[in-house]
């Protein structure tokens, strides 16, 4: 009897990267669609710009450090990374914010330190913490929902005609930072900035990208440790110092959970695999320090929303959390605690 | 024993203090946030560092060896004052801006590795030198980075120089691009470490460049074939 023999590897060969890159791009759909249908084009602008910008400045830099440019940009880190900032960005953002921000991202959040799997900082987040202490009025100009035109938009990006005064409006965690003479309920009915639960349309967007965030998920593009650890610390955070609905309210957790960045940054920046923890414990501590960091800024710090800074903090933490949550290896008893000397 | 055209050489390129020793950041990466500031700071520590050069070399003959450094904070110190209490007196503005840097120049690791790097064994002529040089140095890169920054920053240049210059300095500020809406970060701390980090790296590429290009100007060795003798005697 002959038997087939096909001798290993068996498995597909395919440039692993790429494809990891890809899912992550397609689970960003839903999110994309829900953000468009609330803003309108802006989103769409954001991430025409944000990609054209990030493969140029990729592209430039790799031939400054006499990299192969066709395979690096094959491997599409720098489209995700343009696709998170263009999500991030408020929507009909100017053309030279997006610039600035995904140059950043790229050239000094990314080649800088050596390329994609050397940056100890998710390069996203750097680009938009840099334009967002560097052009507050810009970056919190949200528009209202269902107010700004495709074409009117499109004005706005490319600097030609500004938007008539009053089409951005503050944000549901902007509001509820600012108040503080008004109940939750008071400030629900005045304020069209909040929706059921948490900001009016946000709460869709979040849902969406918990959507996207799910697939990724179950094919198992990352594990659940980061993102479970995220969003638990945040509930309970928001859950342990929840104070009612008065006017100095924190908010409830589902409003904490539902409104900003909060499914974004669980699903697509947290589990970045390059500037978080590697092991799976660590991954846990991770993500409950963003939670934690999170829930702090929002509630007690000096910005409205804070996925971003709290990845930063955490991206500088994750070292030490790597050598605090070593595995144990097999045959040993005990993990190897500390690093030897030369490895 | 150094020649002047090497110190010339070792303070403004080969041994700079601000991008190869990395010495004195803290003042470097605190004040640069304007082209007038960095100028004033790097006067004051230019002078400051030539004073200190000389009048370590005059004593170096007399100060034990064991308590030598005491003795030179001493110097610095007594010298960093003076200079404070000049510029209170002529530009109080700008002594106001500098705040906690003026008498902080006392502590510049410059000022210190150069006093006992190089002035403790050298004539006063050469030790002042020395200093005039590093602090040169020191002062373009200061003024570079301050510069950058406020362009970065501002959209300008040379923003009230009159702190520094007086009057006639008042109309110096050269707005380069009218409407900018000012990059906050070149103004902010990261924007110093930034901006230090690709003078670095410019200064590096240059050299790496000039190595290169000396390599290949230079004529190719001629192959030597000679054999080592290693056995027998030679006569």
């Amino acid at each position: 009897m002959a038997l087939p023999r096909i001798t290993s590897p068996h498995a597909k060969g395919s440039n692993r990267t790429q494809q990891v890159m890809l899912q992550v791009l397609l689970a960003t759909v839903p999110g994309i669609l829900a953000l468009t249908w609330l803003f309108g084009a802006g989103t769409l602008y954001n991430l025409a710009l944000a990609s054209l910008f990030a493969i140029t400045f990729e592209a430039l830099i790799l031939v400054a450090r006499q990299r192969p440019v066709g395979f690096f940009l094959k491997d599409y880190s720098a489209l995700v990374t343009a696709v998170l900032l263009g999500l991030a960005l408020p929507p009909y953002a100017p053309w030279w914010l997006t610039l600035v921000a995904v140059g950043f991202a790229i050239v000094f959040g990314k080649q800088l330190y050596g390329g994609l799997g050397q940056n100890p900082f998710n390069p996203a987040m750097l680009g938009y913490v840099v334009v967002l202490i560097s052009f507050p009025v810009e970056m919190t100009s949200w528009p209202a929902p269902h107010s700004v035109g495709a074409l009117d938009g499109l004005k706005q990006v490319l600097g030609i005609a500004a938007l008539p005064d009053g089409w951005a409006q503050a944000t549901a965690l902007d509001a509820l930072k600012v108040n503080n003479s008004l109940t939750m309920d008071e400030l629900r009915a005045a304020n069209p900035a909040f929706g059921h639960f948490g900001g009016a349309g946000s709460e869709a967007v979040n849902l969406a990208f918990l959507a996207g965030g799910l697939y990724l998920l179950h094919k198992r593009i990352f594990s659940w440790h980061a993102p479970v650890g995220m969003l638990a610390a945040l509930a309970v955070m928001s859950l342990l110092f929840w104070n009612g609905s008065g006017s100095d309210s924190n908010g409830s957790p589902l409003f904490h959970l539902l409104t900003g960045a909060t499914m974004l940054g669980a699903f697509f920046i947290v589990t970045d695999p390059v500037s978080g923890a590697t092991s799976n414990r660590g991954r846990l501590v991770f993500g409950i320090g963003v939670g934690v960091l999170v829930y702090v800024i929002r509630a007690w710090g000096g910005y409205p929303d804070a996925v971003a800074f709290a990845v930063l903090l955490m991206n500088l933490a994750a070292p030490t959390i790597d050598y605090y949550t070593r595995p144990r290896s097999y045959g040993h008893r005990k993990p190897n605690s500390g690093f030897k000397l030369g490895e | 024993m150094s020649s002047y055209r090497e110190i010339t050489l070792n303070g403004l390129w080969k041994n700079n203090p601000a991008l190869v020793q990395l010495l004195g950041l803290c003042p470097l990466l605190g004040v640069s946030n304007s082209t007038v500031n960095a100028l004033g700071l790097a006067l004051a520590s230019a002078v400051v560092l030539v004073c200190s050069n000389t009048a370590v070399s005059l004593v170096r003959g007399v100060v034990n060896t064991a308590v030598r450094l005491p003795a030179f904070v001493m110097i610095i110190a007594a010298l960093t004052t003076c200079i404070e209490l000049l510029m209170q007196a002529f530009t109080y503005e700008l002594y106001q801006i500098l705040g906690i840097f003026i008498p902080l120049i006392t502590t510049n690791c410059v000022i210190l590795g150069r006093a006992d790097g190089f002035a403790a064994k050298n004539a006063p002529a050469r030790a002042a030198y020395d200093g005039l040089m590093m602090g040169i140095g020191f002062g373009i890169v200061l003024v570079l980075i301050g510069a950058a920054r406020e362009l970065l920053g501002t959209g300008a240049l040379l923003a009230n120089m009159h702190l520094l210059f007086g009057p006639m300095a008042a109309d110096w500020q050269l707005t380069l691009v009218s409407d900018y809406k000012g990059f906050l970060l070149a103004i902010l701390p990261p924007g110093a470490f930034i901006v230090l980090g690709l003078l670095i790296a410019g200064k590096n590429r240059i050299d790496q460049v000039l190595a290169e290009r000396a390599k290949a100007a230079a004529p190719e060795a001629p192959a030597q074939s000679r054999r080592v003798r290693v056995t027998g005697v030679i006569e």
